[in-house]
């Protein structure tokens, strides 16, 4: 099985498909999740929501909720008015970029369906969901804005009254002369959609506040995968001490992105126990979860590819307008998705004529922002849709054009006509093994034998870059507080085991367990002995925490310096008692060790020492055993990773349903440190994309309700639908660390849903039909096919 | 509203007795009055899995049930069932195989693959993967693709059947 075989070239850890540690508790019904979190005194609250999309907020009526059994206290906009200072979603690099500021609470309209109004503390969360149901309010409705196109129109009724109109932002990217390339090349273009969809973490958000006025001491338990940026916004928007705010993010159910968002309701909960003095929960149910938790793409992209009559790509010009719902997301901003997209379409083909428009635009829907692999399957879809029509129309086939563009192995480092440095990437590498892979010959053979019995199959294959191990290039340079650095402290114990406090973060992904093997190998001990805490302000340094596939390329190198400096310690205390040079010495299974490999000392001896006996160390030795380090990237910008995917689906003509047969992807994430994990995070990415590609999609009426928002109504990839998928490795690590890892989290989100696209049109050319809107639903297949 | 009621329930094994509203469900007074957090909720309503618990043997979902209707009976939840070691072999499989990744979903798959497990078991059968696919179809996981857990499944069906062969 390719999951557990181990990395070519691995150490003792690094590269040993291991199982997790910690997943054993899981298993056991043991896991600690927020809403598990209960406390002495603790209230519970509920929100009422806006039934309206976009309305001015008139009187509001709490008497009769407030005296209501339970009701401890009913809170409006106005409670918070003077407690917590308004938030703004922009960053200074983004110029231009604007959004509304925001409260917990609003007081004077609401600008989407689902918004949080009135919130009730009781006793028990169904006493408050009482009590919000004899509050009333005095909505005054007013003209939606929903529809894409009718928002940004000059005359459309406006959201944001103070503003001209309803863009929030727009950028262009302009490089070499993009219409002298048109003039003299074939034309493909695409006017393609892409759906509003969710995250659907199994846990829903669930926060839990504990505000003790005695000490002014905040405590936070989130769901959450940045602690560390929630200990800064609630002690800056509320004027506390951030040393007195500690955030825990104990086990996380799922997050995607979709938790680094600040969310009213947080905000809420934080006020709510600052007022009352008392621990105070929420969590989300699965309505308010489709209603409020961020929605991610909501794109519309025109493109136009020029290519010649050699199958050479001479330009791409893009249109992309993205729907981010009433105002910009909160810390890092709606515009982050856009700019991804139109700085990474193209990216992997030579070219040198590139222009890019993005405007983003403000409609009464929740917000849109960041989820798995932002802004990639925007881009990947629209190159790779463009990349398979130019092959379509010189007759080439979808390899061929590829092998034929990809910016090739000595052209590296590159530059794209967006801006993005690439330190090396292994295109051509991977388009090969993944026509290996897929035995790409023999499924065209099927393909034509099974279309003579008229059955519809396609084949598409997906190319993707992605964005990895950001700096602070990334949100820092716009002002936002988001840490790109991140830190961790080892510490060898009496006991001679090693403790590992680190910034990033775990949701199921398996951080904890590539941390302990990382800082076993470079330490030199028993994977067992390493006990690794994440996800704690006050018990682990500061840090980025896990997002934008940092994880393992910034907190693994950071654990693997760390280990050295440890290391580093033990040989210095153990040289001095040994008599030793401590560049003679070296650790070996929890032993001080001659370069030989002949055993010294034990790591206890040496703990026990430096701890009971330090009177025996010489005076000028410390008889430290904690190191600190923090590692920030300081090479490229971005580490960029690469690969490819193929799909395969059997289209029903009569029904428009796809079945997805298979999945194949090829994927280059630098150094593998464990490929069991690797390979399950691609899979589940995968799956995540095929849900964009296939099923999920937040319907919205005219008037700007959600239609589907319930686990009955919107549809997620259940097991019987999704394919077995395949997968193989190249392994091109990045010299900006010594470990090489860049990251693996998006890598199945950024290219399936293109893939599969491919594949759909693929099975539809024959027919004289084509797809250009995801989801692809049988309706929308039928449609193409003219059917109905 | 409707003043508490008596219950008496047994729990993994033990007698319980509480007074409970009419109207909480099984999952928040397993989850509320218990403290047996292993039994999650991920939607109410019957469409994710994660609830899923033995009732008097069978799986039911705990968040679709009254607390009210199960006196008398016999829950036994995710902690039970893992302490009485009846998933022993069944949670290794998941562990070495990684069929799990935020863990909040597996609760609710671990009691209904047991469930299936016994009855592939009972008809001497190891199932296909499409049938494993298939008796997942009433839960959700939204992190792992599913792949790892069907592999799961399918090598505890086909460890117990070549124990149950060789016994
Ligand atoms: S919580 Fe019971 S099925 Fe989802
Ligand atoms: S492991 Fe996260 S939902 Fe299944």
């Amino acid at each position: 099985m390719s999951a557990v075989a181990d990395s070519p070239g691995a150490g003792r850890y690094i590269g040993r498909g291991l199982p997790r540690p910690g997943a054993k508790r899981l298993l056991a019904g043991r896991g600690r999740y927020t809403d598990d979190v209960v406390l002495p005194r603790m209230l519970h609250a509920a929100f009422l929501r806006s039934p309206y999309a976009h309305a001015r907020l008139g009187a509001i009526d709490v008497s009769a909720a407030a005296v209501m059994p339970g009701v401890h206290r009913v809170l409006t906009g106005a409670d918070f008015a003077l407690l917590c200072t308004p938030w703004v979603g922009t960053l200074s690099h983004f110029k231009g970029l604007r959004s509304a500021p925001q409260r917990p609470l609003p007081t004077d309209k609401v600008v989407w369906a689902g918004q949080p109004v009135v919130m009730v503390i009781a006793e028990t969360r169904a006493e408050a969901e009482d009590a919000l149901e004899v509050i009333e309010i005095d909505f005054e409705e007013r003209e939606p804005i929903v529809d894409l196109d009718a928002a940004r129109a000059p005359d459309a009724p406006r959201i944001d009254a103070d503003a001209p109109d309803n863009v929030l932002f727009r950028t262009r990217i302009e490089a070499g002369s993009v219409a002298d390339a048109f003039a003299e090349a074939e034309i493909v273009s695409v006017d393609l959609r892409f759906g509003r969809h969710t995250a659907v973490t199994m846990e829903p958000r669930a926060v839990l506040a504990d505000f003790d006025p005695s000490e002014q001491r905040l405590t936070v338990h989130q769901s959450t995968q940045t602690p560390y940026q929630f200990q800064d916004l609630y002690a800056r928007h509320f004027g506390l001490s951030e040393a007195r705010v500690r955030v825990i993010a104990p086990d996380v159910g799922g997050s995607f992105g979709m938790k680094l968002h600040l969310y009213h309701e947080d905000m809420a909960v934080v006020g709510a126990s600052l007022l009352l003095k008392r621990p105070v929960k929420f969590t989300a149910d699965r309505m308010e979860a489709f209603a409020s938790d961020i929605h991610a793409r909501d794109h519309r992209v025109r493109a136009r590819l020029a290519v010649g009559p050699d199958g050479i790509l001479r330009a791409i010009e893009v249109d992309d307008v993205t729907g981010v719902g009433p105002f910009s997301a909160y810390p890092r901003t709606s515009a982050v998705e856009g700019n991804q997209v139109v700085r990474l379409i193209g990216a992997p083909y030579r070219l040198t004529e590139y222009r890019a428009d993005l405007t983003v635009v403000a409609q009464n829907k929740v917000q849109m922002s960041q989820y798995r692999a932002v802004g990639h399957p925007i881009a990947c879809a629209v190159t790779e849709r463009l990349v398979d029509l130019a092959a379509d129309r010189l007759g080439l086939d979808p390899f061929e054009i590829r092998r034929r563009n990809y910016v090739t192995d000595d052209m590296y480092p590159h530059t794209t006509p967006s801006g993005y440095r690439f330190e090396k990437l292994s295109l051509a590498t991977c388009l090969e093994k993944l026509h290996d892979l897929m035995d790409y010959p023999g499924l065209r053979a099927e393909q034509a034998a099974l279309r003579e019995r008229g059955i519809h199959r396609g084949i598409g294959i997906a190319t993707y870059v992605e964005i990895t191990n950001p700096t602070p290039a990334f949100y820092g340079v716009g002002g936002a507080h988001i840490s790109a650095q991140d830190g961790c402290v080892l510490k060898l114990t009496p006991a001679g085991e090693v403790s590992c406090a680190i910034s990033i973060t775990e949701q199921g992904q398996g951080s904890e367990a590539i941390i302990g093997q990382i800082v076993a190998e470079g330490l030199g001990v028993d994977r067992d002995h390493v006990r690794v805490l994440t996800g704690d302000t006050e018990t682990t340094p500061s840090g980025g925490a896990t997002w934008a596939c940092r994880g393992a390329g910034i907190g693994g190198e950071t654990a693997l310096q760390a280990s050295r400096k440890l290391k580093g310690r033990i040989l210095e205390i153990a040289a001095a008692i040994l008599q030793a040079e401590p560049g003679t010495l070296d650790i070996r299974d929890d032993a001080v060790t001659d370069a030989d490999g002949t055993p010294r000392m034990t790591l206890r001896e040496v703990a026990n020492l430096a701890y009971y006996r330090s009177d025996l160390l010489p005076p000028d030795v410390s008889p430290a055993l904690t190191v600190a380090h923090h590692f920030a990237p300081r090479g490229y910008p971005f580490a960029f990773t690469n690969g490819i995917h193929g799909s395969l689906v059997e289209v029903d003509v009569e029904t428009g349903f796809v079945t997805i047969l298979k999945h194949w992807v090829v994927e280059d994430c630098g150094r593998v440190i464990n490929p069991l994990l690797v390979d399950e995070q691609i899979r589940g990415g995968v799956v995540q994309g095929l849900g964009a590609a296939f099923y999920e999609e937040c319907r919205y009426s005219e008037t700007g309700q959600l239609l589907n928002g319930s686990m009955g109504d919107y549809l997620v990839p259940m097991a019987c639908e999704m394919p077995d998928i395949v997968i193989a490795h190249v392994e091109t690590p990045t010299l900006d660390t010594e470990l090489g890892a860049k990251g693996c989290g998006e890598a199945g989100t950024a290219a399936s849903s293109g893939a599969a696209l491919n594949a759909v049109n693929d099975a539809l050319r024959p027919l004289g039909a084509g797809i250009s809107q995801l989801p692809m639903t049988p309706e929308r297949i039928l449609r193409a096919l003219d059917v109905i | 509203m409707i003043a508490p009621q008596p219950l008496a329930v047994t729990v993994n094994g033990s007698p319980v007795r509480r007074f409970v509203e009419p109207r909480l469900s099984l999952a928040d007074f397993l989850r509320g009055d218990l403290g047996l957090t292993g039994t999650h909720l991920g939607c109410e309503s019957g469409a994710c899995g994660a609830c899923i618990v033995n009732l008097d043997g069978q799986p039911v979902h705990a968040c679709l049930m009254l607390a009210v209707q199960v006196d008398g009976m016999r829950v036994d939840t995710i902690e039970g069932l893992s302490d009485a070691g009846v998933l022993a072999d069944l949670q290794a499989a998941f562990h070495a195989r990684n069929a799990l990744q935020c863990g909040f979903c597996s609760p609710g798959i671990l009691v209904v693959a047991h469930d299936c497990l016994a009855s592939w078991d009972a008809s001497g059968t190891v199932p296909s993967r499409e049938a494993i696919r298939d008796a997942l179809s009433g839960n959700y996981c939204r992190c792992t693709g599913y792949e790892a857990i069907v592999d799961a499944i399918e090598s505890t069906a086909r460890a117990r059947r070549n124990r149950g062969v060789a016994a």
